[in-house]
């Protein structure tokens, strides 16, 4: 009786709603630009954002998109908040035994340390965003890793001198780079790390999961895949 | 005003910030103010009615309502702020997609937990999936208006529940000496002279309230701190106004606004706390009675 009066409660509260289409809900962290950003108009915008509003198109379907903080980026996907993951998140085997990945969009991508000068300790303190495969390897390495929540303040903290380098996605931090007007150099010899980077899904989110590889395979095999990766990653990035 | 910021690279000094100033995304951190201010005006009154619910019911002298206030209030004090304003809103939502997916979907046979996946049918999501993003945000903010007022609510509730007590007995029984019923001796004696008494406490609350808005954002929430954050961080020339670091700007003007904010709500509870005095046996009230005399 008192779980009818509460249901009933629930339904009220959430009463003269429409009923839920297929509509997919894209989840991304808008903070790591050429991926994905918010521009300045304010909305999701980037690599993911145009690839995912393309394979969306491919495969009929309906996207929305939305953001959520990079932290609990994987526990929201689980509790249903949002059905994909497209957020720069490379495929490792520690976060396949929670979630599914369709097969990559992004080739394994070079990571790099950049640091003041060219001869910056890359055993030294190395600080590296937090949960990424970047910290993983900063943390074999051998070198003290320092961990920060977003890119942001990674690169402050070399900034400040708080620590010797930062290492993370080469992409992310070129814009850092004297090269392309920031105040940082290149350091240490460039990796690649990963299985590549694929879109997010819960394991029980097979039918979802089967229409994006579809597209992505597509994709791959007309080359528009890689046309997308040029015109967000320059010439010189890595292709299929 | 009258120029153009269609293309921004061409721009430069005044124009360009003017410009920069009045971007989409700047417009969404300047009406984040109104959510954080808005978040506060419908918190206040939901945490006094907790509070006040919660006092009662601490004093009530029925056993299991009394149990219920008092586990009320011990609960929410003993535990950290922080794990409630990520629980509760984590399972109401849960609890709500569970309650309409037993309502909705009788004939789902498949479990709703599944290894780590939270998986209830799609007629039962809650903010609907195809809803506004209007919709979708309205929904967190109610989620997190809740948590507020729970956490608030406990903290009034041990203020008001003091207040009252310290109302002079003597009040009191005169009240019941008249023949008052005890329900009439709570209404027209007791509550309107607890409310001195209850201030000095409810002003810290409402300070605290006021700092304590930031936790919107770990809610989810593109509350200030969020946009102050996300417009501050250093812009590449893959933006249209690109810009080095200045988060250090943008939180020095969130500085200003929440000392503000509090500057103005002291002026003001000061004149609340100087008008519920008047009349009282107490050293405030009687200070007004020989100024006024």
């Amino acid at each position: 009786m008192k779980k009818t009066l509460l249901a009933a409660a629930a339904l009220a509260f959430t009463a003269g709603l429409a009923h839920a289409g297929d509509t997919v809900r894209m989840g991304t962290e808008g903070k790591y630009p050429p991926y994905n950003f918010i521009n300045d108009k304010g909305q999701v915008d980037g690599f993911e954002r145009e690839l995912g509003d393309k394979l969306c198109a491919m495969e009929s379907l309906t996207c929305t998109w939305t953001t959520n903080d990079w932290d609990s980026i994987i526990p929201n996907l689980l509790s249903g908040n949002y059905d994909t993951i497209m957020a720069g998140m490379s495929i490792t085997d520690e976060r396949k035994k929670t979630i599914d990945f369709t097969q990559a969009y992004y080739p394994p991508a070079f990571s790099a340390y950049l640091g003041k000068d060219a001869g910056a300790n890359i055993k030294g303190v190395v600080a590296a965003q937090v949960g990424t495969i970047q910290a993983d390897y900063v943390a074999k390495s051998g070198a003290t890793l320092l961990e920060f929540p977003t890119m942001d303040d990674t690169i402050a903290a070399v900034k400040n001198g708080e620590a010797d380098a930062v290492f993370a996605d080469k992409d992310a931090l070129k814009p850092f780079s004297k090269a392309e007007g920031g105040d940082f150099v290149w350091a240490g010899q460039e990796v690649q790390l990963g299985e590549g980077i694929g879109v997010g899904l819960r394991k029980s989110d097979t039918a979802l999961k089967d229409k994006l590889n579809d597209g992505i395979g597509k994709m791959k095999a007309d080359g528009s895949l890689n046309v997308l990766l040029k015109k967000w990653f320059g010439d010189e990035t890595p292709t299929f | 005003m009258f120029l153009s910021c269609a293309d921004p690279s061409a721009l430069s000094g005044l124009n360009w910030l003017i410009c920069y100033l009045t971007t989409d995304k700047q417009l969404m951190f300047y009406g984040s103010f109104l959510v954080v201010l808005l978040l506060l005006v419908v918190v206040a009154p939901v945490a006094l009615a907790f509070g006040f619910g919660g006092a009662l019911a601490a004093r009530s002298g029925f056993w299991p309502l009394r149990m219920l206030g008092k586990t009320y209030t011990a609960m929410v004090r003993g535990i950290p702020d922080v794990i409630f304003f990520l629980f509760v809103p984590i399972a109401l939502d849960q609890g709500l997609e569970y309650m309409r997916h037993k309502v909705l979907c009788p004939d789902w046979t498949a479990p709703i937990r599944q290894g780590n996946d939270f998986l209830v049918c799609p007629a039962a999501k809650l903010p609907p999936t195809d809803a506004s993003p209007f919709y979708q945000e309205s929904y967190g903010f109610v989620l997190a208006v809740i948590a507020f007022a729970i956490v608030f609510g406990a903290f009034a509730a041990n203020v008001i529940s003091g207040a009252m007590n310290a109302v002079p007995r003597a009040q009191l029984e005169t009240a019941e000496a008249y023949g008052m019923t005890p329900g009439q001796v709570r209404r027209r004696v007791l509550i309107p002279q607890m409310w001195t008494y209850a201030l000095p406490g409810l002003s810290n609350l409402w300070m605290i309230l006021i700092k304590a808005t930031p936790l919107l954002y770990m809610l989810g929430i593109e509350d200030i701190v969020y946009w102050a954050r996300e417009l501050g961080a250093t812009k590449s020339k893959i933006y249209a106004y690109p810009h080095p670091d200045w988060r250090l700007w943008y939180f020095l003007g969130l500085l200003v606004f929440y000392l503000l904010l509090t500057r103005v709500s002291e002026v003001v509870l000061k004149r609340l706390s100087a008008r519920l005095a008047r009349g009282q046996a107490t050293m405030a009230g009687e200070a007004l009675r020989k100024v006024g005399a």
